[in-house]
């Protein structure tokens, strides 16, 4: 973990990958210890080159081959207590699977790195894109980071396993790409030299591991006396995460001249409309803007990549001026006052004097495509909204009704 | 069990083996062994002691003392789980309401 320098250009390799593969990639390079997956759509892809990685030789990491994601994730609990370099992969129903050892993960303090190509959620079964496996996962205590491009995806599968280890941090993280949308689609992707990615990330230094010269017992039984105190530990963690982030996005900086911040803002300063959207959502979205500035109407874009710890202070400061909010998102929680993103947001304005009206659309479940049609569609419903003063709650927009 | 979030180790790791002996479980009981002396047998004449055996927690206490025996129960770890009044042979132990 030296200073880093910017790595020269006739050391990057270029290649056209997936969002499987571009994680893949670099979970290879990131020099991982143990990883125990369970096969499953669409993110077969990530674990399957990972295993070919290591059939190769190309990588000296234990591969668990698991009988189910349960297993996956205790696995992956069981190697980073002794202090290994530990990531996993799923979605959907493996995923959710996986939820009671996903709070075991987060509150064990865990550093390990989860990528989720995010999938619908049964039922009726369905393979595509949307963020309710994510969201499901929301209150685990995982970091959330969520990625537009395989560059992204890339390059944010090894800043994850710096921001888990971190002494102030030591939580899960999720690295979340859209299903198929990301996952199985060929973009450009810059990959560092080996060595350059080994000393970014350096070997992982553990806190208190087990070991036989040093026993301790982890996970142990805590009631009404001591649980509490343990849940204040992990949620200070939590608001460690900004700070952390922000340190290690630099680092990497230097070494590539790419970071993303906790979300990226696009012509948003004079925007009257800001649309507030995560994931591949975030590239339409943007050109969406472009093409409406260009008739004069001015549309700004916020593109969410940390959804936990959600940066409430920051996204009511970069929404600013503007006269509405418009979310796109893909999830439901089915019977709340609006839907998870909007949640957030709304709760993040409450304090604000000035507050822009929220407009929420919830978009593309299970895969339904979210074209730039439909983001304009939201507009037009947005300046009305504006022109009455008032918007529902959510509603869903891109369905027959 | 006075410390604050910050006094104890991390994510509830227990770092000092054998610890566990500072955890009062008594806390947990709902119902408390009450001991009668008059048919007990370890008081008679030093026997039986079915209750030291089968307690889980080793929170009967059989004490010898210059020729004389005494009966006690340790309240800090006993859960009243009842299994000495269970298997009492001569119904010396009963259960009573904390």
């Amino acid at each position: 973990m030296t200073t880093a320098e910017r790595v020269p250009k006739d050391k990057i390799t270029v290649e056209g990958l997936t969002g499987d593969a571009a994680i893949a990639h670099a979970l290879k390079q990131s020099d991982v210890d143990v990883l125990a997956a369970y096969p499953i759509t669409p993110q077969t892809i990530i674990v399957e080159d990972f295993q070919r990685f290591a059939a190769d030789g190309e990588v000296h990491t234990k591969v668990i081959p698991v009988e189910s994601e349960h297993s996956a994730m205790s696995a992956c609990v069981g190697a980073s207590a002794v202090g290994a370099r530990v990531a996993t992969a799923s979605a959907s129903a493996g995923l959710a699977l996986m939820w009671e050892i996903l709070y075991c993960a987060a509150s064990m303090r865990m550093p390990i790195v989860f990528t989720v190509a995010n999938r619908a959620l049964s039922a009726p079964i369905n393979i595509h894109n949307d963020h309710s496996d994510g969201m499901g996962m929301r209150d685990s205590g995982f970091i959330q980071l969520y990625c537009q491009s395989c560059q992204e995806a890339y390059d944010t599968t090894i800043m994850a396993f710096r921001l888990a280890e971190d002494h102030d941090v030591l939580l899960p993280v999720m690295v979340g790409i859209d299903g198929f949308i990301l996952s199985h689609n060929v973009e450009r992707v810059e990959m560092l030299p080996d060595d350059a990615v080994r000393k970014f990330l350096g070997v992982r230094v553990p806190v208190q591991p087990l070991d036989p010269k040093n026993p301790i017992t982890m996970g142990p039984l805590a009631l009404t006396d001591y649980y509490f105190e343990f849940k204040e530990q992990q949620d200070r963690a939590m608001w460690n995460v900004p700070k952390a982030y922000k340190k290690v996005e630099a680092e990497f900086k230097k070494l590539t001249g790419r970071s993303y911040g906790m979300f990226e803002e696009y012509k948003t300063k004079d925007a009257d409309i800001v649309i507030l959207a995560m994931s591949t959502m975030g590239g339409t979205a943007k050109t969406v803007a472009d093409v409406l500035r260009k008739k004069g109407e001015k549309i700004g874009v916020i593109r969410l990549k940390m959804f936990r710890p959600f940066p409430a202070k920051e996204i009511a400061k970069a929404v600013g001026s503007a006269k509405a909010v418009m979310i796109f998102e893909k999830a439901m929680s089915f019977g709340a006052v609006t839907s998870p993103l909007a949640l957030e947001v709304k709760s993040a304005l409450y304090d604000v004097e000035k507050k822009p009206l929220v407009v929420d659309f919830v978009v593309g479940l299970g895969g339904r495509d979210v074209p730039p049609e439909t983001f304009v569609q939201g507009i037009e419903k947005t300046k009305k909204y504006l022109g009455k003063g008032k918007a529902p709650m959510y509603e869903t927009l891109g369905v027959r009704k | 069990m006075s410390e604050k979030f910050d006094e104890i180790p991390m994510a509830g790791n227990i770092i000092e083996p054998g610890n566990a002996k500072r955890y009062k479980t008594g806390g947990w009981r709902a119902q408390r062994p009450v001991h009668s002396p008059e048919n007990c047998l370890w008081i008679k004449n030093g026997t039986c002691g079915r209750c030291w055996i089968f307690c889980p927690d080793m929170a009967v206490r059989l004490i010898e003392k210059n020729g004389n025996r005494f009966y006690e129960y340790d309240y800090d770890y006993c859960k009243g789980c009842g299994i000495c009044a269970n298997e009492c042979p001569t119904d010396s132990i009963r259960m009573e309401s904390e």
